[in-house]
C-alpha cells in the first residue's frame, strides 16, 4: 500500500455541473472493498506537490468521482483541467472502517448528503456486481437536482435496493418529498441495519444522530465526513 | 522518479516549514470520527486512568477543571492531510494527572465515550507533550470536536488526540487501536509521514 502507483486517466464523465468521474488505469491495482480511499498526489513541473484523499466509486479498477470545491486547489484541475492521457500518482486502497463486504449478510442502510454519495455508489455497486440479495436502502440527500450523481444508475430498479431522494433546498416539480433538512421520518422505519453515513460534518453529525434516535445501534452507524477543505 | 501531472499547477496555499511533509494548510477545523457523535453530560463524566497493576484513579468534571491547566498553542496534523497552525487550547497536562499514578508501564490505550480507542507509547503522554483538553480557540470544546474534553498529543498524526476521551489504560504490551488495526501506523508520527500501517 506504502507505494505510490503511476495513474494514468482513460475515460472522463461528467455527473452534473460540479462533478467528474475519473477512471484511471494503474497497472498492478490490487483490488479494494467498497468504502475505501485513495491517496492522490500531483506534481506540478517545479516539483511542487499536493495530495487528496478521494473515494473509489465503483467495485473494480481505480474510478474516482470528484466534487470540484470552488477556490479549491486539487479539485478544479482533475474536473476541469485533466484529460485522459495525463498522469498523477495515487496509492491504497486505504481504510478498513468504512468499508462495505458483499457477503455482510445484515441489511443496510446508506445515508448520503451531497458528495457523500460517492462511497456508498460503490458499495451498491459492489452489491450488484457480487450478486448479493442483502437488503439496501439509500437515503441520498441533495440540495437541488442539479446536485445528483449517477442520477440514471440510481432511477434504474435494481431488485433489493430502494432508494429515495431528499431534497434540502429545491426539488424538482412533483416530487412527493417538500424541500427541507433531512428528518427521521426520511430514516425510518427501518429495521436493525448496517448504518453508513457519508457527507459533509454538518449533515452527517445530524444523520448520524437522526438514526441513534431511530434507535440504532451506535456501534453499527459508521460515518465518513468532510470538511470544506477536504477537496 | 517523480511523475509530472501535465497542467498541474498548484496553490501553494499555506507553504511553510512547519507543515511536514505532504500536508497543506487548512483553514477552517475539519472533523472526522468514525461514528455518531456521543454526548455526555458533564454530571455523569469522569476521566480515568488504569494502572497495570489494577488501580483506578478518577476525576469528574470539576475534580478535572478544577486542577492547574495549560494553555497549549500546538500545530496540529490530521492524517487526512490537512494541518492547522497554531491553535489554542487550554487542558490539564498528562504529567499533572500521572503525578500520583505508580507505574512501570511503557504503553498506553486511551478509550473514549462512543467507544474508539487509540494507542501510544506512555512516554508520548509525559513531559509536556500532551493534555486532556476542555477548551478550544476562548471557547467550550464542542462535542463535533470531541467535548467535554480530548486527549490532545500534538506531536502525532491527530487521529491520536481521542475525541471524547473516557481514560487511559496502561499496559505492559503494546495493544493498537481502533485505526492502528484498520490499516493506518501504530506510530503516526507526521514528520516521518508515518501515515499507514507500512509507512
Amino acid at each position: 500500500m506504502t507505494r505510490w502507483r503511476v495513474a494514468r486517466l482513460t475515460k472522463v464523465r461528467d455527473e452534473n455541473g460540479t462533478a467528474r468521474t475519473l477512471v484511471f488505469d494503474v497497472p498492478d491495482w490490487p483490488g479494494h472493498l467498497a468504502g475505501q480511499h485513495v491517496d492522490v498526489k500531483l506534481t506540478a513541473g517545479d516539483g511542487y506537490s499536493a495530495r487528496r484523499s478521494y473515494s473509489l466509486a465503483g467495485p473494480e479498477g481505480v474510478e474516482l468521482t470528484v466534487q470540484r470545491v470552488p477556490d479549491g486547489e486539487v479539485s478544479p484541475y482533475l474536473t476541469l483541467d485533466m484529460e485522459p492521457g495525463d498522469e498523477l500518482e495515487l496509492r491504497g486502497p486505504v481504510g478498513g472502517w468504512f468499508v462495505w463486504r458483499p457477503d455482510g449478510p445484515a441489511p443496510v442502510l446508506l445515508v448520503a448528503g451531497g458528495a457523500g454519495i460517492v462511497p456508498l455508489m460503490a458499495m451498491i455497486r459492489a452489491r450488484r456486481a457480487a450478486g448479493a440479495d442483502t437488503p439496501f436502502r439509500l437515503v441520498y440527500a441533495v440540495r437541488s437536482p442539479e446536485q445528483l450523481c449517477y442520477t440514471d444508475e440510481l432511477l434504474r430498479p435494481d431488485p433489493g435496493v430502494s432508494v429515495s431522494l431528499a431534497y434540502t433546498r429545491r426539488a424538482p416539480e412533483g416530487h412527493p418529498r417538500p424541500p427541507g433538512r433531512l428528518t427521521a421520518a426520511d430514516l425510518g422505519p427501518y429495521g436493525e441495519a448496517d448504518c453508513y453515513v457519508c457527507g459533509p460534518t454538518g449533515f452527517v453529525e445530524s444523520a448520524a444522530a437522526l438514526l441513534v434516535g431511530l434507535g440504532h445501534d451506535p456501534a453499527r452507524i459508521r460515518t465518513e465526513r468532510f470538511g470544506p477543505t477536504g477537496d | 522518479m517523480t511523475t509530472f501531472t501535465r497542467g498541474f499547477h498548484g496553490r501553494r496555499r499555506g507553504e511553510d516549514d512547519r507543515l511536514p511533509p505532504g500536508q497543506y494548510l487548512a483553514e477552517d477545523f475539519p472533523v472526522l470520527s468514525a461514528g455518531p457523535t456521543p454526548h455526555v453530560p458533564l454530571d455523569r463524566w469522569e476521566f480515568t486512568i488504569d494502572t497495570e497493576a489494577g488501580q483506578t484513579h478518577r476525576w469528574t468534571w470539576q475534580e478535572l477543571t478544577a486542577l492547574p491547566y495549560e494553555e497549549p498553542v500546538v500545530d496540529i496534523h490530521c492524517v487526512t492531510s490537512w494541518s492547522k497552525l497554531g491553535t489554542t487550547w487550554r487542558g490539564v497536562s498528562l504529567d499533572v494527572l500521572f503525578e500520583d499514578v505508580e507505574s512501570t508501564a511503557d504503553y498506553a490505550l486511551v478509550y473514549s465515550y462512543g467507544g474508539y480507542t487509540t494507542n501510544l507509547p506512555l512516554d508520548d503522554l509525559m513531559d509536556g507533550k500532551a493534555w486532556i483538553a476542555y477548551r478550544y480557540d476562548g471557547e467550550d470544546l464542542t462535542p463535533s470536536h470531541g467535548g467535554p474534553a480530548r486527549l490532545l498529543v500534538p506531536h502525532l498524526y491527530f487521529w491520536k488526540s481521542a475525541k471524547w476521551v473516557h481514560g487511559i489504560r496502561l499496559l505492559t504490551e503494546d495493544w493498537p487501536g481502533f485505526w492502528e488495526t484498520a490499516g493506518y501506523h501504530n506510530y503516526g508520527d507526521p514528520w516521518r509521514e508515518q501515515r499507514y500501517a507500512d509507512d
